[in-house]
């Protein structure tokens, strides 16, 4: 044993990673996943978004232990100052800390951009693959029902619902998923209807396997890429509309940090002191464009026509 | 016989690829006289590369060398953009696989043999109708006044391929590649493209190169044959001493093909000699 | 005389109405003995394949009857029939799911039928049509032409069946990767005394397969004949005479 020289733990996996052949079904998916990522981390953009939004997270996790403030503690001698050492996004109208209050808004934003893709996703993905597949009648009726969702503006759409379940972060996320389930629906019923007529489908049927398995294990994977590449790319227009709702007073209620909430009542402020509207806008601006870039790189990494 | 038609010395093509290139075509050389050429080879052996090499159709990120790559007079490594344009569809033809996808789906079969006459002619409008007219009574062709209309879909695999050629033939070019004109046809049409081919071909006293998975074919139509494998030369001999082919490669080829007038019991599978991959040096 | 293996009564199957309406399959009859092999062939469009897809079920609207071992199949098929019969698909690089594993893609049958020992039944059916067991592990982006298609050989094997139907499964295949494909299948017929019924459009490839061959032309089975007839150039249609002049012409003519 003692005549192999020791090589790091490191080099081996990364040996074990690129091996020619697997040996393992561990290491077949292992293997999968390692060359996806590879290929995403080959596209700069991707990258640049993805380090933008692991960022994010992190802040919004540990960033409110960072910060002496609280985002709601008022202090009405400190009122609307502009950055500085103490304050380094300034305070509001009400003497709080910019900084501090967009550091617990990412929270919300990305709690509330992840729920909405957690139900629209998943919905519009079962809804259009079994719609694909199935056709006849419940294609009939899935679409109807989306091209009437459809003929809505979504931020219009998801107003309503708000409208008529009442203001509220959660009342919000139902609304954004409301509307945000049927372009996904759209899309994973054209993938599957590309997939339904294959002779990998066939093969299937001819194994015995039911429609349930055959949506569930072979449709839906198929669909899934396209479906995720369109909820990353989606993220910037969810997070806009709950910045929207915010804004319109419908979504996050003061005095809760959510981004949207804090343009619309640093507005009144705009021309004596930017940093109130400047810094929650520049703070969608940068994570819409973050879950964009990566949207457009995770598209050319799963996209298996680029295998 | 005078200078050839097309002079390849060692030409060589690498694709880019995720560890640095890998090589389509190791040195390949031939000449072409006013005579019929098959390249024959199995998938990933290059022949394709080949023909697309001469037509300089190869993507940008190719990287394609050689000591000669010259047609007659022009030095096809070195022409310009627009020389090549006039070169290709002029003075060499290309002939692919399924004429489905060659032909522009929303034009008629008229007006795009028009359009490649008027290209490399300046003919006029009705002079090119005439021509297109006669070059597809030439391709057999039984009615053309009404074929001149169809569009595309409208035509069967081989009236459509009919069409390819004609469209390809009309600038009488010197050089004609053709790169599995017959492979989606049915065996009961291919022998009448072929004919019509051969008929065109030595009709206008073009070469011609045909490319080609099926030895028996290429053998039964060609003059000269190349066999290739792994981007390089293994063979080249007449075309009547194909039975009589001595490289292993190609007699394995030959053998693996299950045969029609015996029965036996098993085929030959054939077995690759790494060897045959080492670059042949000359 | 026990009853064929496979029947096909009176089949006709049509695609469209009104004035698309295509007659693809017309009539057409034919039985297989068990352990025989019987080809079919044809040129595009002769609805060949057609016959195959309506005997699994795939295509359901047909007319006519499908017996297997005397008994009609049933219509919608049920589980038990694909434990006889099983399909190899032309285009070895459309019949396995892209993004499963190989392993995954021959778990299914066996999660279906609840079968056990799956992780030796995989390896061993690899082994049956020469790949190493290995393979399991590959995804099909993975594998050669010839690979895949012997994966898809050991999918249709797995459940067992006493039927195998071959849609044209070497035709999207080198000459040379063709050859080891055929015989590994002429191996498993002799090995298991399967069933075969045979598509293709090769002469040379229903040849050195079949024992008999039907052939095939606009829906129709205008001739039926031994393989030594078909060797012989013994045909009775004018079309069985053009389609062998035709695949012969490249070996004789001179």
């Amino acid at each position: 044993m003692t005549d192999t020289p020791a090589t790091p733990a490191r080099q081996s996996l990364r040996d074990w990673l690129q091996a020619p052949t697997a040996s393992s079904p561990r290491q077949a998916r292992a293997q999968a996943f390692w060359r996806g990522w590879q290929r995403l981390i080959a596209n700069r953009a991707a990258l640049a978004g993805l380090i933008v939004l692991v960022l994010l997270v992190a802040m919004a996790v540990i960033g409110p232990y960072l910060t002496p403030y609280s985002p709601l503690q008022q202090d009405l001698t400190a009122r609307l100052q502009p950055p500085s050492a103490q304050h380094w996004l300034g305070t509001d109208d009400l003497g709080r800390d910019i900084l501090t209050r967009i550091l617990y808004g990412a929270r919300i934003t990305l709690m509330m951009a992840l729920l909405v893709a957690a139900i629209a996703g998943p919905i519009g993905l079962a809804v259009g693959a079994t719609a694909g597949y199935l056709g006849g009648w419940f294609d009939i009726v899935a679409m109807r029902l989306v091209d009437v969702f459809l003929s809505f503006p979504s931020l219009i759409l998801a107003l309503a619902f708000v409208a008529a379940l009442g203001p509220g972060i959660e009342n919000a996320v139902i609304a954004i998923s409301l509307s945000a389930w049927p372009p996904i629906a759209r899309l994973a019923r054209a993938e599957a209807l590309t997939v339904r007529k294959s002779d990998y489908i066939a093969a299937a049927r001819l194994q015995g396997a039911s429609s349930m398995r055959l949506i569930l294990k072979h449709v839906m994977p198929i669909c899934l890429p396209s479906v995720v590449v369109r909820v990353t790319l989606n993220m910037a227009g969810i997070i806009l509309t709950a910045a929207g709702l915010g804004f319109l007073g419908l979504g996050a209620q003061p005095p809760s940090p959510e981004w949207g909430a804090m343009l619309a009542s640093g507005r009144q402020f705009m021309l004596t002191s930017w940093w109130l509207a400047a810094t929650p806008g520049a703070a969608i601006m940068l994570v819409s464009l973050a879950f964009n870039l990566l949207g457009d790189g995770l598209r050319d990494v799963l996209d298996p026509r680029n295998d | 016989m005078t200078d050839p038609l097309l002079d390849v010395r060692n030409l060589r093509v690498a694709y880019p690829s995720a560890h640095g290139y890998s090589d389509a075509l190791r040195g390949i050389s031939f000449t072409l006289g006013r005579e019929k050429l098959g390249i024959v080879g199995e998938s990933g052996s290059g022949k394709s590369t080949a023909g697309r090499a001469i037509m300089r159709l190869l993507p940008p990120k190719a990287r394609v060398s050689a000591d000669a790559l010259r047609l007659s007079d022009v030095d096809l490594l070195t022409a310009s953009e627009a020389q090549m344009r006039d070169i290709r569809g002029g003075r060499v033809a290309m002939i692919l696989q399924d004429p489905r996808y060659a032909l522009n789906p929303l034009k008629t079969v008229g007006a795009q043999i028009m359009e490649s006459y008027r290209i490399h002619t300046r003919a006029g409008r009705a002079e090119a109708r005439d021509r297109t007219l006669a070059m597809l009574e030439d391709v057999h062709i039984r009615d053309p006044r009404r074929v001149v209309d169809l569009y595309p879909h409208e035509l069967s695999g081989g009236m459509g391929q009919r069409v390819m050629i004609a469209m390809m033939l009309i600038a009488s070019p010197e050089l004609v590649i053709a790169d599995e004109p017959t492979s989606a046809l049915d065996v009961t049409v291919r022998g009448q493209i072929l004919e019509i081919l051969n008929e065109r071909v030595e009709a206008q006293g073009a070469g011609l190169i045909l490319i080609s998975h099926d030895l028996p074919l290429v053998s039964d139509f060609c003059d000269r044959v190349l066999v290739m494998y792994g981007g390089q030369v293994m063979e080249e001999l007449a075309a009547r001493d194909l039975s009589q082919a001595t490289h292993p490669y190609t007699v394995s080829l030959h053998a693996s093909l299950p045969p029609l007038d015996h029965a036996v019991d098993e085929l030959i599978v054939p077995e690759y000699d790494p060897s045959w991959l080492t670059e042949i040096r000359k | 005389m026990s009853a064929p293996s496979l029947e096909i009564a009176d089949l006709s199957i049509a695609f469209g109405h009104g004035r698309a309406r295509v007659q693809a399959v017309d009539r057409a009859s034919f039985s297989v003995a068990p352990g025989d092999a019987f080809g079919i062939i044809g040129e595009s469009g002769s609805g060949k394949s057609t016959i195959l897809r309506a005997v699994t079920g795939l295509l359901d609207d047909y007319e006519g009857g499908v017996l297997i071992d005397g008994q009609m199949a049933p219509r919608p098929r049920a589980r038990a029939f694909f434990k006889t019969v099983q399909m190899v698909f032309q285009d070895p690089y459309g019949s396995l799911h892209p993004r499963r594993m190989i392993r995954a893609t021959l778990m299914e049958p066996l999660e279906i039928y609840r079968l056990d020992r799956r992780d030796d039944r995989i390896a061993q059916v690899l082994v049956d049509v020469g790949l190493a067991p290995e393979y399991a592990y590959r995804y099909p982006h993975q594998l050669s032409g010839g690979q895949r298609q012997r994966v898809a050989v050991a999918r249709a094997l797995l459940l067992e069946p006493r039927i195998l139907l071959l849609d044209e499964p070497t035709s999207a295949l080198d000459v040379s990767v063709q050859a080891g494909v055929l015989n590994v299948l002429n191996a498993l017929r002799r090995a298991r005394g399967l069933t075969y019924v045979m598509v293709s459009h090769d002469l040379r490839v229903i040849a050195h397969m079949c024992s008999r061959i039907a052939v095939m032309t606009q829906g129709r089975i205008v001739e039926e004949m031994s393989v030594e007839d078909l060797r012989a150039q013994r045909a009775q249609e004018q079309y069985t005479r053009t389609l062998i002049a035709a695949s012969r012409a490249a070996v004789t003519a001179e």
